[in-house]
């Protein structure tokens, strides 16, 4: 079974006890161990896998060899047959027979030394395709370990501190409103910096004499002799009509 | 190999850079390397940083399972699954009733590797959480 099958059903068994479950401490010995071992006949079969591959080259120069032998001597045998020597012909012939029983050990050897080279091949991969699964089985066991005892530890934590874990709506609603507050705030500050700048600029203008401000005092006293004045006025129309009244009444 | 809390150096600093607000460190004590990693402004949403033989995992708890609405649990599950491929770095997961986000990382990452995936993982996590509220009392 798959590691992610075997997780899967702890899972569906007991959650809670999964940190545990999942690998005891001797099952993880025994996978490290079994990692160890296989690592080191992977090392094992490189080593005669190099030593496989030089005798197989060796095989292969030493047939170049023995093939160029019998041509050379097949030739010289043609020679001596040209030239009617017949017992050394045959001499030579011997020769050549001998070199083709070599050839054919060698390329028997070469064959062999081919077969075992592929099949040490075959193993180091499969060693190693080996390793890998074993140790991704560790590491995701020891990794599922890890994630249920950190959130115990943190579980733990939390219950130890007193707090409570707050659900994620109330989290949220927290979340936003002390964002919302910052944003009021911030908006507070931009508007107070705002007025801020326009009441400076007024009083500047007023204090060079410029805009509405700068001579209300001037046009407050303006404003009252003008109404004195009219006041004075009808003052002075009301004695004139009082007198021309008398004068008529006379 | 590393102490976790040697290879997390700096990445207060780092990710308060990258984040723009304050963010702080804290062992959790325990039978196993737990670092909490709280943002200012998300504390409701700490991140928890973990370390295996052959992995590092930083981890943010969004909801349990009792928090998800009956009726709507199946949808919430597949959407999750259909979402998984799309969201950057981190990955819905459940622990033990909780229904997590998470990145993994390689056991030797580097700091700055790690701040990517806590960086993004928080921006994932309060997206998740402003998107999937329907589905949650």
């Amino acid at each position: 079974m798959s590691v992610i099958g075997k997780i899967a059903t702890l899972i569906k068994g007991s959650a809670r006890e999964l940190g545990e479950s999942i690998v005891d401490a001797n099952g993880v010995r025994i996978y490290e161990q079994e990692i160890r071992e296989a690592r080191d006949a992977i090392a094992q079969a490189k080593s005669d896998l190099t030593g496989v591959m030089a005798k197989e080259m060796q095989s292969a120069r030493e047939i170049e060899r023995v093939r160029a032998e019998v041509t050379r001597l097949e030739n010289l045998t043609l020679e001596a047959l040209d030239k009617e020597k017949e017992s050394l012909a045959e001499e030579v012939a011997a020769k050549v027979a001998e070199q083709e029983a070599e050839l054919e050990k060698q390329t028997q050897l070469h064959a062999e030394y081919a077969v075992q080279a592929n099949r040490l091949k075959e193993l180091i991969k499969a060693s190693e395709a080996k390793v890998r699964e074993h140790e991704r089985e560790v590491q995701m066991a020891k990794t599922t370990e890890s994630v249920y005892k950190a959130t115990q530890t943190i579980s733990d934590s939390i219950g130890a501190s007193g707090s409570k874990l707050m659900s994620a709506r109330e989290s949220l609603e927290r979340i936003k409103k002390r964002h919302e507050d910052l944003t009021d705030r911030m908006n507070a500050a931009e508007t107070l910096d705002r007025e801020l700048g326009t009441r400076a600029l007024e009083e500047r203008l007023k204090e060079a004499g410029i805009g509405e401000d700068a001579h209300r005092k001037e046009k407050v006293l303006e404003r009252l002799r003008a109404r004195r004045e009219k006041k004075a006025a009808e003052v002075v129309d009301t004695a004139a009509d009082t007198a021309t009244s008398t004068e008529a009444k006379a | 190999m590393q102490s976790l809390q040697q290879q997390l150096e700096g990445l207060d600093e780092l990710t308060s850079a990258r984040l723009g607000a304050p963010v702080s460190l804290q062992p959790i004590p325990g039978g196993i390397p737990v670092v909490q990693v709280v943002v200012g402004g998300r504390e409701e949403l700490p991140i928890f940083v973990t370390a295996s033989d052959a992995q590092i995992l930083c981890i943010c708890y969004l909801w349990r399972d009792e928090e998800i609405i009956p009726e709507k649990r199946l949808s919430l599950l597949e959407l999750m699954m259909d979402l998984n491929p799309s969201i950057p770095l981190s990955s819905f997961g459940r622990v033990e009733g909780h229904h997590v986000l998470f990145g993994a990382l390689a056991r030797d990452a580097r700091v700055e590797d790690i701040v990517s995936d806590v960086v993004a993982l928080s921006d994932n996590a309060l997206d998740a959480l402003e998107a999937l509220a329907e589905y949650l009392r």
